[in-house]
């Protein structure tokens, strides 16, 4: 058994791969079998991973979900920011340049609108959750445009730590919830066809919640969505702690 | 040779991500600002240009086709390493504020993607 495990342990990447095929394959019996196709595989998939992230964290109490559990480190290689970009930069080979330029614009305008929104929507929430100053509304609303924004915008402006953490819970919730509804919810928005991916892209901006929330509606969608998310986290740290704040400073103390 | 269409994909995702962190160098922040992008676009654009010169063969294709098949099991692995516990027991502002913003975004998209699709020419 020891024998194993370490060698398991050394070899993380390929046992990753198993393992997630293995999820795959049962993803596509329970999509075939059980739903009739009607949520597809990828969904179920993506739903298996959040439930083992959610055991291995409570396994381990680390951070980072089933990847915390040395058996299964490997996944943290496999999902990592490396080889999900390398990825993600890979499917822009299906993507037609004709239309990415011809709705580039589309994708400026839904990225600066996802932006001011989420952010405004978030400040609305942490007001209604007793939040009164400035820096602690600012980095609350920062957290729900994604979970890299809310920490730091909150270490630019000097937030405490636990608003810190709440930013980051927030943003995270925000990527599970959006990667889980996507797929249920695409047809009442017409989330059919690139341009509105493109705009859904920067409207939604969470890298991990566009890109896992396209993979399962329709992976020919995934390029255009993640064009534009991938703009959305750096615009997020350039307004939030800059030109948000100084408008809420204006408003609150 | 299946090496050579990774390594057209490398070389897009090298310089478009070396090219977003000076970005955000740049413009004062600690991210990388649009490093994927650069780097879809930096491909597409080398694949419009060989494919059109005839330098493009099937087996580079497939070099680059096998990571673009690979997304969505990353994309599950990806799922499986995120701090799911620390997010369902943050309470209830964090719950809030992570998916009331986001449901008003899913609603606006309708209207926006209309909106700018009466703007574009077709």
């Amino acid at each position: 058994m020891e024998i194993i495990s370490k060698f398991i342990e050394k070899n993380g990447l390929v046992f990753a791969f198993l393992v997630v095929g293995l999820i795959m394959f049962i993803s596509d019996i329970i999509s075939k079998r059980l739903t009739n196709k009607k949520i597809p595989a990828a969904a179920i998939a993506i739903i298996i991973g959040l439930i083992l992230a959610y055991i291995g964290g409570r396994y381990s109490n680390g951070e980072k979900g089933i990847a915390d559990i040395k058996l299964f480190s490997g996944i943290g290689i496999m999902g990592g920011s490396m080889l999900r970009d390398f990825a993600i930069v890979a499917t822009a080979m299906g993507a037609s340049l004709l239309v990415m330029r011809r709705t580039g614009w589309a994708g400026i305008v839904s990225l600066l609108l996802g932006v001011f929104l989420s952010f405004t929507v978030g400040v609305f929430v942490a007001l209604l959750g007793g939040y009164t100053d400035a820096v602690s509304l600012t980095t609350i609303g920062a957290g729900a445009c994604t979970y890299i924004v809310g920490p730091v915008t909150g270490t630019a402006i000097g937030a405490g730590s636990d608003v810190i953490a709440l930013s980051i819970a927030a943003g995270v919730i925000k990527a599970i919830f959006v990667a889980i509804g996507t797929p249920f919810i695409a047809k009442y928005i017409g989330l059919n066809n690139p341009h509105t991916a493109m705009v859904f892209g920067g409207m939604i901006g969470t890298n991990t919640g566009v890109m896992a929330g396209l993979a399962a509606t329709d992976p020919k969608l995934v390029p255009y969505g993640a064009l534009t998310a991938t703009f959305y986290t750096g615009l997020g740290c350039l307004l939030c702690p800059s030109v948000f704040y100084l408008v809420l400073r204006i408003f609150f103390k | 040779m299946i090496i050579y269409g990774v390594a057209l994909l490398a070389f897009c995702y090298v310089t478009g991500q070396i090219l977003g962190e000076f970005l955000g160098k740049l413009i004062g922040i600690n991210a990388n600002v649009g490093g994927v992008g650069f780097a879809m676009l930096l491909l597409m654009l080398l694949l419009d240009w060989a494919k059109k010169k005839n330098y493009f063969d099937t087996t580079t294709g497939s070099g680059i086709q096998f990571w673009s098949q690979m997304y969505i099991p990353i994309i599950v692995a990806m799922a499986a390493t995120q701090n799911v516990k620390a997010a369902v027991s943050s309470g209830l502002i964090a719950i809030m504020a992570g998916i009331i913003p986001a449901v008003i975004c899913f609603f606006a998209i309708p209207f926006i993607s209309r909106l700018s699709k009466a703007h574009t020419p077709e």
